[in-house]
């Protein structure tokens, strides 16, 4: 019994002796890095920028939820990104720069890419000109006829609006 | 045995097609009748031969003939026989055939029509939809064949071939690959048919369309025609979209429901051009406006059918390099521009014949607001087509790949659609012809008044982002004009004829079930809209790695991770199943199982989220990951959904509506028919059931 006492002791101590200071030179590292940034990130903060950034090899799927091998393992990039210190920004700029402008949910405001966003609203106030033109013929022509409301060419539609005119007329609709 | 019978219907219905698409022209300029008649029963054949062709496919499938290389791409012994039937359309010539086969059925059926009055019409109808079914006959024949087997030569290398090559052996593999485990969903079983019903059945408008514009027919009679049809269509092409998002949503496992992705981008586009024109073809019909617009929004609808099976099909999304190596690209791309210039040359011919027969009275008349709506659907369908060839345009003009996601989408569309939202609260109550403000805002002030309510209520209760707030209050002001229209009509109804207020509402919705059934749809949209912005809005999510006996919150809701089991099923999965502890505020509601399926035939992970539904919220929860054996841990992302629901109760009532409206309206249309007779008048019936 005593015997197995002492050498379970010594054991410890050896264990001690030899992996406390490696245990301790372990912490005191990563503490240093964590000390740049602060805690270790949480999976919330590593898929806030995940979420912005899409898979470089995969059709428009963001990296906080593709589930492939391989976007874990971006993921853990940005882990690491973070855990160095990174803000968000830069972590973009280093996708941007490993893979490309795919990587980004838009592609970046400059040349031929302007038109991504110049165009549809050019077609949208092209359209909005045309409709304009058109009322506002309408109007010019409202003030030179008195029209009426058009008679509903439907016998059923026609007896049912005249109804509702004449409660509504009468006071008594509502 | 069997694929020789299905190829040889396959050329048969090729043969048949073009047969018809000569005869028809050829009858038509010869002025032999007899000819016409003649194409028109070859389309109707085209449907028998063709349902010879599907059943052949389908007999391979279900009996498991994996020596026919679509059969072993699609199917594996383990798969149950309903998925072994839908895998018709699972893979690319299978799903082309069923394209042709609906196709097909549509031509037929509206070859069997009544077709005296319009005699002059058929021989292009049939032309039309025969070149498009010829189209595909010949993808599928030329570079899609679903009947080649593979074969092995002496030197066993593998060939793939229609007939034995000689000095060869046939190739019978053990098992097939099975079908992408995605598309092994209830969802997916139903979605693709409703989606393709969708797509065939506009190009029966657009046939009529364009034999009006080819015989030179100024009448709306075109659009009376093929009024049921395009309901029809977009009832399909509707039900097809709400079930892929319901499908994204319980299947894809990154808590949303609609992800702006190219291929459902593709769906998205026909369906907002057909929507655009349901709306405008109620001004050709009332006012005689808008008839070139009309034509210009049923050829676009149909070249963004063709379109969007291009864009699914030709593997163009993936890269443009790839398109070019894709057999069926190419072809597709020069059908379209043909179909299309072909199409807008035909309109500009008959530019001048199309004027308009009036012209718009009054900027709040409900033509007028039907225009904005239309550029409103439009102005969607530009951000949308744009977005999706974007990144094509750019990768072959730069060599680029560059990504349109949903922000640019989301960003780009939520001011349209918010916009939708107000006409469709205004514009059902704006008369055709003339409004004032004065009528408009007689007839909206009360339920402007409850809309405003509403609004005051979400402030009160906490709401403050400004989109949100106005999101709800259009959303609530449409209800309620909507609930209002209703109720105007029942009330009419009930004093009218004293039925009690129940009768006269069924009766009302009945007597006039394209008006009612219009506002059943816009009431589905309020729905709809309400659950897309609860989730958008209010969407909240958490990640974290768990050991058993731990939990996260989210949104008051508590998770606990219980436990994790991993096993083998019989139908050759592996499946990794978490079981979580539910509560909220301290109340226990139970267990969910997120899931992660490993299908070992394919090699395809799937992951099946555990979801908790109610009215107010889901609570959506992902098994991302797990370390079982190392420390007994497992990563969990749990969504927590506002109201997402109401989309789906929305695209059921939504659904529910567009039955109402294309419901044949027998009891009136009988009933004018009869009046129209004793007044031996030759008007064509506002609401006839062709």
């Amino acid at each position: 019994m005593g015997f197995k006492k002492l050498s379970l002791n010594l054991v410890i101590k050896f264990t001690n002796i030899l992996f406390v200071p490696f245990m301790l030179f372990a912490l005191i590292g990563v503490s240093q890095v964590y000390a740049q940034s602060g805690n270790p990130p949480t999976a919330d903060q590593i898929n806030a920028i995940a979420k912005q950034l899409y898979c470089p090899v995969c059709e428009n799927t963001p990296l906080d939820v593709c589930p492939t091998q391989a976007c874990a393992q971006w993921r853990d990039v940005i882990r690491d990104k973070l855990v160095a210190g990174w803000n968000e920004e830069q972590i973009k700029e280093y996708f941007v720069n490993q893979y490309g402008d795919r990587v980004l949910a838009e592609p970046p405001k400059r040349g031929l890419n302007w038109l991504v966003y110049v165009l549809p609203p050019i077609f949208f106030l092209g359209g909005l000109v045309l409709v304009y033109k058109n009322i506002k013929n309408a109007r010019k022509l409202e003030s030179t006829i008195t029209s009426a409301p058009i008679v509903e060419d439907d016998p059923f539609l026609k007896e049912f609006e005249d109804v509702l005119r004449k409660m509504e007329e009468n006071g008594k609709n509502g | 045995m069997i694929t020789n019978i299905g190829y040889g219907s396959l050329i048969i219905t090729f043969v048949l097609s073009l047969y018809g698409i000569v005869a028809a022209i050829y009858g038509e300029r010869k002025n032999l009748y007899r000819f016409v008649e003649s194409a028109r029963v070859a389309m109707l054949l085209t449907f028998p031969m063709l349902t010879l062709v599907a059943l052949s496919i389908i007999t391979l499938l279900v009996t498991q003939h994996y020596e026919v290389q679509y059969v072993y791409n699609t199917t594996s012994q383990s798969m149950p026989i309903y998925l072994k039937i839908t895998a018709l359309w699972g893979g690319q010539s299978g799903s082309l055939v069923f394209w042709a086969w609906l196709m097909s059925a549509f031509a037929s059926a509206v070859s069997i029509r009544k077709w005296s009055r319009d005699r002059d019409l058929l021989p292009w109808v049939i032309v039309v939809s025969l070149v498009t079914l010829a189209f595909f006959l010949s993808m599928i024949i030329f570079f899609e064949n679903p009947f080649q087997r593979f074969w092995a030569s002496p030197g066993s290398r593998e060939i793939v071939a229609m007939f034995q090559p000689a000095g060869t052996q046939l190739l019978i593999p053990n098992d097939g690959r099975g079908l992408n485990p995605l598309l092994r969903h209830p969802g997916m079983v139903i979605h693709p048919p409703m989606l393709y019903l969708g797509f065939v059945s506009f190009v029966i408008p657009f046939a009529f369309g364009i034999a009006a514009l080819i015989t030179g027919r100024k009448d709306d009679r075109w659009i009376r025609l093929t009024r049921r049809w395009t309901l029809v269509a977009w009832m399909f092409l509707s039900i097809g979209l709400i079930l892929g998002s319901r499908w994204a949503y319980d299947v894809l496992g990154w808590g949303g429901y609609w992800a702006w992705d190219p291929v459902e981008n593709a769906a998205l586009m026909p369906w907002l051009t057909g929507t655009a024109f349901l709306h405008s073809v109620m001004i050709q019909e009332k006012r005689g406006l808008f008839k070139r617009w009309n034509m210009i929004l049923v050829i676009l609808t149909y070249s963004l059918v063709i379109f969007g099976t291009f864009l699914t099909r030709s593997g163009v999304l993936s890269s443009v390099h790839a398109f070019a190596q894709s057999a069926i690209g190419p072809m597709f791309f020069i059908f379209i521009g043909i179909t299309f210039i072909i199409s807008l040359a035909l309109l500009i011919k008959r530019w001048g014949d199309l004027k308009s027969e009036g012209v718009m009275h009054s900027l709040l008349s409900r033509e007028s607001l039907f225009l904005l709506n239309n550029l409103l659907f439009i102005g969607i369908l530009v951000v949308v087509f744009w977005g999706t060839v974007f990144p094509l345009i750019s990768e072959l003009l730069t060599g680029q790949k560059v990504t349109v996601a949903a922000p640019f989408y989301q960003r780009s569309t939520a001011p349209l659609f918010a916009g939708l939202l107000l006409l469709m609260g205004i514009a059902p109550l704006s008369a055709w012809g003339h409004s004032t403000w004065k009528t408009l805002g007689k007839a909206m002030w009360k339920p402007g008044l409850l809309s405003l309510i509403v609004l005051l209520g979400m402030i009160i209760s906490g709401v403050h982002s400004i989109g949100a707030l106005l999101g709800f209050w259009l959303a609530s002001f449409a209800f309620f004009i909507t609930i209002h229209e209703f109720w105007r009509g029942t009330k009419a109804r009930h004093k009218r004829s004293g039925e009690n207020y129940l009768t006269a509402f069924f009766r009302l919705a009945a007597r006039n079930r394209r008006r009612y059934g219009g506002y059943l749809i816009h009431l589905s949209v309020v729905l709809m809209a309400i659950g897309i912005i609860g989730i958008e809005g209010y969407q909240t999510e958490t990640q974290a790695k768990l050991k058993a006996g731990e939990s996260i919150q989210l949104s008051g809701y508590t998770v606990t991770f219980k436990s994790l089991a991993e096993f083998d099923t019989n139908d050759g999965r592996n499946v990794a199943r978490a079981v979580l502890d539910v509560s909220k505020n301290g109340k226990n509601l139970g267990q969910l199982y997120p899931r992660r399926d490993y299908f070992y035939d394919s090699q395809q992970p799937m992951t099946i989220p555990g979801v908790r539904s109610t009215i107010e919220d889901d609570l959506y929860i992902v098994l991302v990951n797990w370390e079982q054996i190392s420390s007994g841990s497992a990563t969990f992302k749990v969504f927590h959904n506002p109201l997402i629901n109401w989309l789906w109760i929305g695209g059921i009532l939504l659904i529910f509506g567009s039955f109402v409206a294309a419901w044949p309206d027998q009891e009136r249309s009988l009933q004018l028919e009869r009046k129209l007779a004793s007044q031996n008048s030759s008007v064509v019936p506002v609401s006839s059931s062709d």
